[in-house]
Order: C-alpha cells, then structure tokens, then sequence
C-alpha cells in the first residue's frame, strides 16, 4: 500500500503541535497522531487535532473556479479578480479596494498577499481575524517592548511556580498546553495555579484559586497587583531602573485607581481574601508565568489590560528568565505569521512599522515605490467602509466574517453591497462564500505547503499529505498568478513557497544586523533593529527547507539553532531600548447594561469545534461534546426569569439577536451569559451569535469587545420542535430555529418554529421529500420505505424510512410543545449508530421510532398468544429449568394456559429440547 | 351422600367448568355429563387449523374419553343422549332414548347454533356452516372432489374456514356486506391490509354482498350464489359463517325464563334456583357471548358457587380477538373505533405490514388493533382490563412494555409482571374478587376466536358498543 510518514503541524489553535501522519495518497485516508518529537506537544494531541484525518473529505470542498455562482476556469476567474481590482484601483484609487486574511493561512500565503497589497497596490487595507483575537496583544507587546515580542516559551510553564492564567479557558481553546501544565502540576504539587475568568471554565479543574472576575475589570486588578507589589516592596528595582522607563507614572496611576483593597475587590467583583491571597502568591513566588488570551484581549480595554499584565512582570524583573514571564497565548495555528509578515493593516513587514525609514526600506527591498505612508483600515472599520461604498472590491481569504466579527449582520450586509467580493476558500458553502462574486478553490490544510509559527515564536513546516484536490490551488499561488495579471510580473513569480520563505527571511534580516549602540553604553554593542530576524533561514535550499525542523525565532548567525527567550537582560526595542511602563486606568465595557439590556453576554470557544466549524463540523465524533448553540445563565436568574433548561432563548441586543438553548449553570455568573461563537448559517439559523455582539473596539487595537454585550433576552414560544436525522442533508424552510450537526454517515437537524403546524406527518414527508401515497401496495420495491407512528391529539408525528437495501434512509422526531406534555425529543446515540448498519434488523426497526434501542432479550416467534410468550423465551426456560412438560411450562410461563392452541407447539419445543 | 350435579353440554365452556370442579371440588358431586358429540372434550377454538391441516384431532382433543372415567364422571356422547326435555319439577333431565337422570343442581351449557340465512336455497347440499368437528369432515371431503367455494360471511370464523379450504385446495371467495373483511374487529386501515395478505394467498372477495338466493341443480345439490345486484358465482360448496345463535330450544321449552339467550344473573343462575347456565346460550345483562374468555371467567365463577363459597360474581370485561391463520397475526380489543372523545396512537409500517392502533379515553386504553406483530397483544389486554393511567407511559406505550417498564413508570396495580400465580392451581373460592373480573395473571387473555359464527348481534368484541 502506499502509506507515507509525513511530518506537519496542526490545523487548528496556536499551540502549534506536530502531528504524524500516516498517508495512503490513493484512498486520501490519512491517520493522525501526535508529533513525539515536537517540542509543542511532544506527542499529545487534543480532541480536534486527532481528528484532523475525518475532515478531509471531498463532501463540501470547493473544488472549482465559481464566478457568481458559475463554474469558471482558472484563467477566467483570475482574470475577473485581476481586472476587478485593477479597474476599481484605476477608477477610485488604491484605498478602494482591501484583503481580509486569516490566521489559517501560512506564512508564505500571508507574505505574498501583504506584498501584493502594501507593495505593489499601494495600500494598507489589508486587515486578518486575526485583529478578532490577537491585536490587543500585538499594540500591548509593541508599547511596553517596542515590538510584538513574546518574550517567553512553554517550556517556562513546566519551571514556573505560579501560573496564572488570565481570560483563557486552557483546558478547551489549548488543550495541550493545558495538559502540559497539568502534568507539571501533578509532578510537582507546590504549583499553584490561578485562574482569572468571569466563568468557572473545565480550565478551573486544575485551579488552586479562581477569581470569577467581573466582565473586563481586569486592568483594576492588575492595577491593584502593582501597586500590592510596590507597598509591600517586591518591585525589582534594579531591573526597573536598568532596563525599563515610566513605572513611576504608571505606579502612581495605579496608586490613585484605589483606595484600598475593599474597594478594588467590589469593583472587580470578587472576594477580598481572594484577591489578597492571589496578591500574596504573586509577590512571593519568583518563578511566576501569566498567561492570557482572548479575555484579555477582546476588550475595548484590551491593550491596557496586557500592558497592566506586563507593567506587573517587569516591575518583579520576571521577564526572558526561566520559568517566568506574560505569554500570550494565540488563538490561531499562524496568528504570530501573520504578525511576523505584517499582515495586519497599522502594520508594515517583517516586524516594520508605518515609519518613513521602513517604508524607505521595504520600498527598496521590494523594488517598488508604491509603500502606503499610513496604516490602513482594520477589521470593523474596513467593513464599514464596505458598507459605506469606500471599498469596491474585497478578497477575503480562509476565513468567514459573516460568522465571526461582531454585528455580522451589517458585515453580512456589507458585502451584499459590495461590487466585488472574492474569497478564496477550501469549503464550498460558507455564510461568507455564499456572498462571493468570484469563489476561489484554495488547497486545504492537508494539502497546503509552508510554515506556520505558534504561540512561543516557534516556525515549523505545515506540509503537504495529500495532492491538491480537484482544481484547488495553493493561496500563495492564487494571489500570485492575480499579481502578475494586474501587471506586477517579475515580482510575483515564485515557483514554490520555499522561495516566498527565503524573500521573507531575508527581509527580516534586510538591514536588522547592526546599529551602534547609544552613547551612554559602556560596552559599544551590536543589536538587531528588529525583533523579527529569521536571516538565519535566508538561504535555505529546497531541501533544507523541506527538511526545517521546528525552530524559535529569532534565528540568525549568532544562534542559528533559535532563541528561547527575550529581555532578560534587558534590550528591548524602542528607541531607549528600555522597556516602557505603561500607566493605565480601569475602564468599564464600551456599551453598559441597562434596564433595557440587563445582562451581560460573554462569547468564546467550546472544546470541540474550532471558529466556524466549517472544518471540525465535518468530523463526527467532534459533534457530540455539544450539538447546538447554547446559552449558559445562572440559576437564579433563570429561575427569576421562569426559564427551564433546554429551552430555547431568544437573545437580542442593539445589533442584532440570536437563538440558544439554555444551559443553567453557577458557573457562570448572576447578571452574564455565555454564548459560543462557533455556529454559523450553514449550520444553523439564528445560531449565530455574531450579530449580537456589540461593534465596540479597543481604542488603539481595533480590537472588538467580543466579551461584552448588553443583551436582552426572552422566551422562544415555540410551539413545535423536531429532531430529523438523514443520510443526505435536507433543507426545512418552516423553522426559525435550526440547528445542524453532521453525524456519522448522517445529518442530524433540530427545528423549532413559533408558528404552530397542524399536520405534523405530513409536513415531516414534506421536509424528508416523500410523496404521500396513501396505498402502499403503489410504491414500487426500490423505493425507501416509511413506517411512522402518531399521536394526533397531543400532536406527536414521527417517521422513519428504510432503503431498500435495507439500511436507514431517515428519521424524523415532531412534537408539538403545547399538547406532547410527556413526549420528549429522543437522545441521537442510538439513533446515529443506526445509519452505519448495513441493514436495519427487523427489532431496531420496530423500535426505531420509539426512539429507544429495543429493550430487554429477543423472545422469538409468539408461541403463546394469550400471554405473549416467545420461542426463546420458552426454549430458554425449558433448558435452565429443566422443564419437562407443558404444565412446567405453564407454570413457569403461563403459556399454552389459556386457550391451548399452542400447547402442540409446546409439546414440540420440549422434544426438540430433549434431544 | 354426595349431590348429582348433571351438566348439558360438553362443549369448551362445559369442558372448562368440569376442570374447575375436579380441581376444586370433585368431592361435592356425583356428575353426570350429556354431549351431543361422540367424543371426549376437545378445543373448538382449533377446528380452524383442523381444517388447514395445521393439526390433526388428536392435537385439538383436551380430554379423551378416559379422563372422564378417570375423573369419575359420567359421559354420555352422542345424539342419541341429546337431553330433548328438563323435568324442572321433579329436577330430572330426559334424553333422546328415554333415559332419565335426576340432578340436585343443573348446569346448562348448550352453547349456540349457526345462523342460518333466511334465503331460498339455504338447505341444498353442499351449504353447510363450521360449527363442530363433522362439519369440518364435511369440508376435507369436499375439497377433495370439488373446485369452488363460498363461504358467507367476513368474519374471524368465515376468514378461517375460506383460508382452511384454500390450503386444501379450493378457489374460495368470501363473500361479506361490509367493505372490509372482519370489520367487527378491524378499522379501515387493519381491513384492507388483512384484504391483500388474503387476496394474496389466492383468497378473492365479494364485499358489500347481499346474498339474494342459493341456486342449486335437479339434484338438489348448490352450483352458485346470486346477490341482489344480481351478480351470480358458480360454486361447489357454501359455507354459511354469518353468526350464531344461543342454543335456548330446551330451557325454553322447559319454561326457563330466556330472551336472546338464557337470562342468568350475576352468579350465573337461571330463573330456576336449580339451574345455572353458562357459555354461548345464556344472556347476562343484555350482552351474549362468542368468544373463549369470558366463558372461562364464567366457569371460574360459576365453580365458586357450586364449590359452595358463593362469593365471585360475573362481570363482562372486553376481550381480545385474534384470527388463526398460520402466518397471519392480528389482535383487536375493546373500543377500537374512533368515537368523539377519543384520542388514538397510530403506528404504521406499509413495507412490513405492521399497523397497530392503540384507543385512549380518560388517560386510560380502551381499544386496541393490532396487525402484523401482536407481541404486545397481552400487555395491552392488561391494560384495558385493569384500566391503568396510562398518562405517564403514553409516549412509550406503542413500543410495548419492556419500554414502558424500563421508563421506570409505576403501571398501576397491580403489577402486571406478578407472575408467581398460576393458573392450573388457582384456588377459586378465594382469589377471585367478587366486582371485577379476576386479575390478568387468573383469567384468559388473548382469547382465541371461539368456535362461532359471524353474527352481529353476539360476535361483538364483548364489551363495546
């Protein structure tokens, strides 16, 4: 057979962990396991990475050139792409049009497009999701470090003492990181570990203390932890004076925040014992590592809340050292490439910023004159000016907007409008290719060939398992071929990604080696202009490229072999080369409550899908953690409000509202909500929670406060729900409440509308497509066959159908919510296992729409019909004890005493026995 | 000196009640038994799989000869021992030769006769009915040297004697006025699926028939059927299974007080302090009977007083019906038609031929059909019987009682599943409650079509409407 070893990393969260796969390239089965050798993971994997190999399906790619809809040619669509852009260039400027990337894309991809449009289009409206979930990170690195730095590795996790986690349900969003830590944990019972999140998350599991924070009071405490540390005189001061500038302004900002602790701890919610304890731990230990993510950054205070996090590490001097250190963790497989090329719109290359020496540079090193002065626009603006007719044409690449950024509905809207939308994408229906003017086939992350870099600045190869299918092409390709098309021939023809990685290196070396150092040095000193220096890789060969190891960036000739860490001794990158304190203040949420919006809506990621599901959707098993959009509330809210759990919940805010069930828990905090953000159009109606969640962005980050809505919320009065599971996904028109989810070799679909329905069967033969004959001798064999059941007067209808072969064709589940008081929705395992049969046996089909597996042994035949005795239940009672006679058996079974007919039968079981 | 006890008729009720005295209180009584039949007592319920050859008449023979003897009880078989007259007034019965046997209690079990229709032409030859163990003889035979037949009537009885011809042979045609074959017991849907299984296995049918005349030849012998559409079919042999009659010639004649049948009361006494009746002849608060359940529950009664503890009373309950044709399962109790307050479960499966409808009123089951798969047949018969709240098992209750049992929901009392009683050891005198009818675990469930014809008046589902 031919099976194939073959080394790569991880599609999904910004762990990065290597994977090994096994391919057989003819049947494009590939079998995934962890990386043993990979420092990331050293051979775990979670639940979505390990079933990697069940999303490779053809089903649902896009695997052609669509041009409004219409299967195109390559050459067409670049074309119309190309001359698109070219003519609204021509016509409105180079501002009028933009990209939309993703922190999907590798490196290479991400290079090419950022040259292409900050290069050689003369714009900076190049924007990525990745300003969804990481740009509060990269504005906070760049004040306090002059760069986007992340100083630390994980390794720093398994030498710590403390680790707080802040704003990041590990256990979930970087489940192998949160292994990690766990294990470090249990081998070393001292590690204590502190969690900082409104919710009591999975992650709390490890957790020796969690501070159930208000929504985005997370500068007040980390304000209060500084000056906790300046009181109690555990500021390094040697290190601050060193190496660091501004803590006195930024001291004195936090002193006046507060008064005293009591007042810190109301306004951050929490118990004061538990914030002096945290303190406490804080200021004593040393080896201390902080971890945020996406609570931290989705905020309109998120790039205070990481420099209120790393103003606390530098004034300790933890920071680059062993075991200590801020660490943002990402959330996507190559967020940190897209930062490294610049991929952002109020970002330049290579670690460059809107500076004229650096768009001098980049003028030069592109050989062009085109470098835009000025950032562009990022995400929310940028759609805006979609919306607002500024931007004609957009491209948008591997990602899905119309789900994932705030009020998507006015995104959605947007692009409706827009004259030109392209995206290029390896699913063929998403919420966002649905709108696309041109839809352009990219390869999928088993085909893609490149580089990724994950959360601890670590490169490593994303490579190639299966060939392209159909006519997908690779994205670095695709904008390539449109780049030469609009004219820009010579600097676009690249033959392989290992040439765009080798442009890209050397530029992130392209005069970063020496500068003199400043005059009160003691020891003149060479230093890198730039953080981001990977000119160790600039001359790669093919092979070497093919064959690069995972490796931590920076790399250059003084450490070929990578570098671990940053700034232990100091040397960051602003023009002191001190770190820069920086003095922030607490600032509630955008958009408060109000009597109106009472409650607070909090939105984040589930265990088992990843962003918009339109990849893990596809893998059974990852569908089962949990099939529908959900909306956690507290008890006591929901008994206040009369609300039960699993009923559906309409949730509104100013832009827009969405359907959940709801799920009550004290987990998560009287006065919030927690929605997921996963749930899309195509796998849904009304389950998107984008359009809910409030357009408010951080004010230097442009980052959107995802965290935080004011909403609303009220009963759903639905008068029905169905559970419909098929072989083939169907389409319902009648329910404003639809959930999809795909299940093994089927589709399982919950509807629920506010409209009544009054023929229940009949509208179920409609959805499933079954033409209502009423005699069945007229259906010829090879049709599928139906068999229901109904309840009429408490408006039950269910349905099932077999194909002739013999396997389950469908199943449908209606009742009316009203009328069906003990009737209940079935569970779907049973159900789901029924469609791998190869043939429906004749009791599973009798009890298939019981909803149930069939209970209890087989009895056989009836033998006795008064009683309802079986064959094997007599056979059985006759062996095991040792009946002789029909009067044994009566007396054990009752059968054949009453009308006798089957006491021949009896007879002849017993001398079948005997013999 | 013990008390004579003579029973008339040794039919299935008879048969049954001489069982309950030999297992309670064959001490009491000098018994004295007169069947029109020679033979010991067998099943009436099986002359239908008789006919098809499904069993022989060793299979269908409860008692022989020899259990009388053993038993002590005195059998005189055969027509010449028909009781042709009851001396009320000197408590002693006369039969056909003349013999006289006094008695100290009477018990008559006559049972009933085939309705035969009023239309000229329905005592040629070859028009016969299916009642007893000659008239099945009658049917071997003929088979044997003819084509064509037909039998009248739709019903459970004329379903299995026109399939029992069939597998002998014969090309048969039920002729029925009903748009459905045995709509006594089937609705609409039950009807027509049983229609195509019998049409199927070679079976045709005259529905909405009125029969006009029965013609026949010189020789008196029948060669066809005429309607009154005036539609005509050849044939061979007529078999008339339109119902049957309570057979009350004698205690009429011996100035028991009968109307439809022999009026009995609760303890199943006649108007004669003497006397008791029980099975197809008698009439008890205005309902006659055509099925095996409830004459059993009348010997188990009955058996309580003549045992002298003379506490049970009858009660009719609805009993389920079920047609014997190999192959064929169907099962119907109670009110299975819709009426205004009710509510119906309706379960289909057109590939497999299932259909099952289940009849709810006041959160209790009150009807049942089932066709295709009657496994659950006793579970629902227990619950129309014991009138169980069904409220809390309904969603499950299609699906029969391993669900209803494994949803963990109490079924009422009593437990259905109290299978520790047993019936051949039933202590009768103490365990039957004197208002209901015996707990299932006691009593006949799923009662075999009884050995009588098609008769709308007394071939209800006893019980409805």
């Amino acid at each position: 057979m031919p099976t194939e070893l073959k080394h790569t990393t991880c599609a999904y969260c910004g762990v990065g962990c290597g994977i090994e796969a096994t391919v057989n390239s003819t049947t494009r089965k590939v079998h995934i396991k962890g990386d043993g050798q990979h420092p990331a993971n050293l051979g775990r994997l979670c639940s979505k990475g390990t079933a990697l190999g069940d999303t490779l399906e053809l089903e649902g790619r896009l695997l052609n050139p669509k041009i409004n809809g219409q299967t195109a040619d390559w050459d067409d669509a670049l074309d119309t792409v190309a001359k698109g852009f070219s003519d609204i260039i021509e016509e409105h400027g180079p501002d009028a049009v933009a990209f939309y990337l993703s922190g999907q894309l590798l490196t290479e991809d991400y290079y090419v497009a950022n040259k292409l449009m900050k290069g050689f289009i003369g714009s900076a409206n190049i924007d990525t999701n990745s300003r969804l979930c990481m740009s509060s990170s990269v504005v906070g690195h760049k004040r306090a470090f002059g760069t986007d730095t992340v100083p630390g590795c994980y390794e720093d996790f398994e030498h710590s003492d403390l680790i707080v986690l802040v704003g990041s349900n590990t256990a979930w969003c970087h489940p192998v990181l949160f292994q990690r830590i766990k294990l470090h944990k249990e081998q070393n019972p001292n590690v204590k570990v502190v969690v900082i999140d409104p919710r009591k998350t999975a992650t709390c599991e490890i957790a020796d203390l969690h501070l159930p924070i208000q929504l985005g009071a997370d500068v007040a405490l980390f304000n209060g932890l500084l000056q906790y540390l300046d009181k109690n005189e555990y500021i390094d001061t040697q290190y601050v004076q060193a190496h660091c500038e501004g803590f006195d302004q930024a001291r004195a900002c936090a002193n006046e925040a507060f008064h005293n602790l009591y007042e810190l701890s109301n306004v951050c919610g929490l118990d004061i014992d538990d914030v002096n304890t945290f303190y406490q731990w804080f200021a004593e230990t040393e080896k201390t590592v902080t971890l945020y993510s996406q609570g931290v950054n989705q905020s309109s205070s998120g790039t205070d809340k990481v420099n209120a996090i790393i103003n606390c590490h530098l004034a300790t001097g933890r920071i680059g050292r062993l075991g200590m250190g801020p660490f943002s963790m990402t959330g996507q497989p190559n967020a940190m490439g897209g930062r490294e090329v610049g991929g952002l719109a109020n970002t330049l290359a290579a670690h460059m910023d809107f500076e004229e020496d650096n768009i001098d540079r980049l003028n030069r090193f592109w050989n062009t004159d085109r470098v835009p002065p000025k950032a562009g626009l990022t995400a929310v603006d940028l759609f805006d000016a979609i919306d607002e007719g500024k931007i004609k044409a957009v491209w948008i690449m591997a990602t899905n907007p119309v789900v994932s950024m705030p009020n998507a509905n006015k995104v959605k809207s947007a692009l409706e409008k827009c004259p030109l939308v392209v995206v290029s994408d390896c699913i063929a229906h998403t919420d966002t290719t649905r709108l696309a003017t041109v839809a352009l086939p990219a390869t999928g992350w088993s085909e893609k060939d490149g580089t990724v870099t994950n959360s601890e600045r670590r490169i490593s190869r994303q490579r190639a398992l299966l060939i392209p299918a159909g006519n997908a092409r690779h994205d670095w390709w695709i904008i390539s071929q449109v780049a030469q098309r609009m004219g820009f021939k010579s600097a676009f023809n690249y033959q392989t990604p290992a040439e765009i990685f080798k442009e890209h290196a050397l530029l992130s070396g392209f005069e970063n080696t020496t500068i003199s150092q400043s005059k009160n040095s003691i020891c003149p000193n060479q230093y890198r202009r730039r953080d981001f220096d990977i000119s160790g890789l600039a001359h790669l060969t093919s092979q070497e490229y093919e064959h690069l190891q995972p490796i931590q960036w920076p790399v250059t000739e003084q450490s070929p072999n990578g570098t671990q860490r940053f700034f232990a001794a100091g040397e960051f990158y602003t023009a002191s080369r001190k770190a820069r304190f920086i003095a922030v203040q607490y600032k509630t949420p955008a958009h408060r409550i109000s009597t109106d919006y009472p409650y607070k809506l909090n939105s984040g990621r589930i265990r088992d899908q990843w962003h918009t599901m339109t990849r893990t959707s596809l893998a059974p098993q990852l569908n089962q953690h949990i099939r529908a959009p959900y909306l956690e509330m507290h008890p006591d809210d929901a008994h206040v409000q009369s609300l039960k759990a699993g009923q559906i919940i309409r949730i509104e805010s100013t832009w827009g509202k969405m359907l959940a069930k709801l799920s009550i828990t004290p987990d998560t905090q009287k006065g919030h909500l927690f929605a997921p953000m996963h749930w899309t159009d195509e796998l849904s109606r009304n389950g998107r929670v984008g359009p809910v969640i409030n357009p408010a962005v951080d004010p230097i980050s442009f980052q959107p406060e995802s965290k935080h809505t004011p909403v609303k919320i009220e009963k759903f009065h639905g008068q029905w729900e169905a559970l419909i599971l098929t072989r083939e996904k169907i389409t319902v028109q009648d329910a404003e409440y639809q959930v999809y989810t795909k299940g093994d070799a089927h589709w399982q679909l919950q509807l629920s509308d506010e409209h009544s329905i009054d023929a229940p069967l009949l509208k179920l033969k409609e959805w499933l497509n079954i033409a209502d004959t009423e005699d069945a001798s007229t259906q010829s064999p090879q049709e599928v066959s139906y068999l229901h059941f109904e309840d009429r007067t408490q408006g039950v209808a269910r349905i099932a159908g077999v194909n002739s072969n013999g396997t389950l064709n469908s199943i449908g589940f209606f009742q009316n919510t009203q009328q069906a008081t003990h009737y209940q929705l079935p569970e779907v395992s049973w159900l789901s296992q029924q469609f791998k049969k190869d043939h429906l046996d004749d009791r599973s089909r009798a009890a298939i729409l019981s909803g149930f597996a069939p209970i209890g042994e087989d009895m056989g035949a009836i033998i006795c019909a008064c009683f309802g005795v079986g064959e094997k239940s007599i056979c059985k009672a006759i062996k095991e004890q040792s009946l002789t006679d029909t009067a044994g058996i009566g007396k054990t079974l009752k059968a054949g005493t009453n009308c006798g007919s089957c006491l021949p039968e009896l007879k002849s079981l017993l001398a079948e026995s005997a013999c | 000196m013990k008390a004579k006890l003579v029973l008339i008729g040794n039919g299935m009720a008879g048969g049954k009640l001489l069982e309950e005295i030999v297992a309670t209180c064959a001490d009491l009584y000098d018994i004295t038994v007169f069947g029109n039949e020679p033979y010991g007592n067998y099943n009436r319920i099986m002359l239908s799989p008789l006919l098809a050859g499904d069993k022989t008449l060793d299979d269908i023979m409860i008692n022989h000869r020899q259990w009388y003897t053993d038993h002590d009880i005195q059998l005189h078989a055969g027509k010449e021992k028909a009781i042709v007259k009851i001396d009320r007034a000197r408590q002693q019965v006369i039969a056909a030769d003349g013999s006289i046997t006094p008695y100290h209690r009477l018990v008559i079990a006559t049972g009933s006769q085939p309705f035969i229709l009023p239309v000229e032409g329905a005592h040629l030859e070859g028009v016969i009915s299916f009642r007893d163990i000659a008239d099945v003889e009658k049917m071997i035979t003929t088979a044997q040297s003819h084509r064509r037949a037909i039998v009248i009537g739709g019903g459970l009885l004329g379903l299995e004697a026109a399939m029992g011809l069939t597998t002998r042979g014969m090309q048969v045609t039920v002729v029925h006025n009903h748009d459905i074959p045995l709509n006594r017991q089937l609705d609409a849907q039950a009807g027509m699926l049983l229609k195509h299984e019998l049409a199927s296995r070679g079976l045709s049918f005259k529905l909405n028939a009125s029969t006009h005349k029965i013609i026949g030849d010189e020789q008196g012998r029948v060669t066809a059927i005429q309607f009154d559409d005036g539609s005509k079919i050849e044939t061979d042999l007529i078999v008339m299974a339109v119902g049957i009659r309570p057979n009350i010639e004698l205690a009429k004649s011996s100035g028991v007080y009968c109307e439809k049948g022999i009026i009995v009361n609760d303890t199943l006494q006649t108007y004669d302090p003497r006397i008791y009746a029980l099975g197809e002849c008698i009439e008890h608060r205005g309902d006659t009977f055509g099925l095996v359940a409830p004459l059993y529950d009348q010997a188990k009664v009955l058996v309580n007083h003549l045992s002298e503890h003379g506490i049970a009373r009858y009660q009719t309950l609805p009993t389920a019906t079920k047609l014997k044709v190999t192959g064929i399962h169907l099962f119907s109790m109670g009110k299975f038609l819709e009426s205004q307050h009710c509510e119906t479960l309706i379960f289909q499966d057109d590939a497999q031929n299932i259909y099952k409808k289940l009849v709810i009123e006041n959160e209790t089951l009150v009807g049942v059909v089932l066709y295709g798969d009657t496994k659950e047949g006793a579970f629902y018969s227990e619950l129309i019987d014991q009138h169980t709240n069904i409220k809390h098992i309904r969603p499950y209750l299609m699906f029969g009682r391993g669900l209803c049992d494994e949803m963990s929901i109490t079924l009422g009392s009593p437990s259905p599943d109290a299978s520790s009683s047993d019936t051949s050891t039933l202590d009768a005198a103490s365990s039957i409650p004197h208002r209901t009818r015996p707990p299932i675990e006691q009593r006949s469930i799923t009662v075999e079509k009884p050995k009588v014809v098609d008769c709308p008046k007394t071939l209800t589902v006893t019980g409805s409407a």
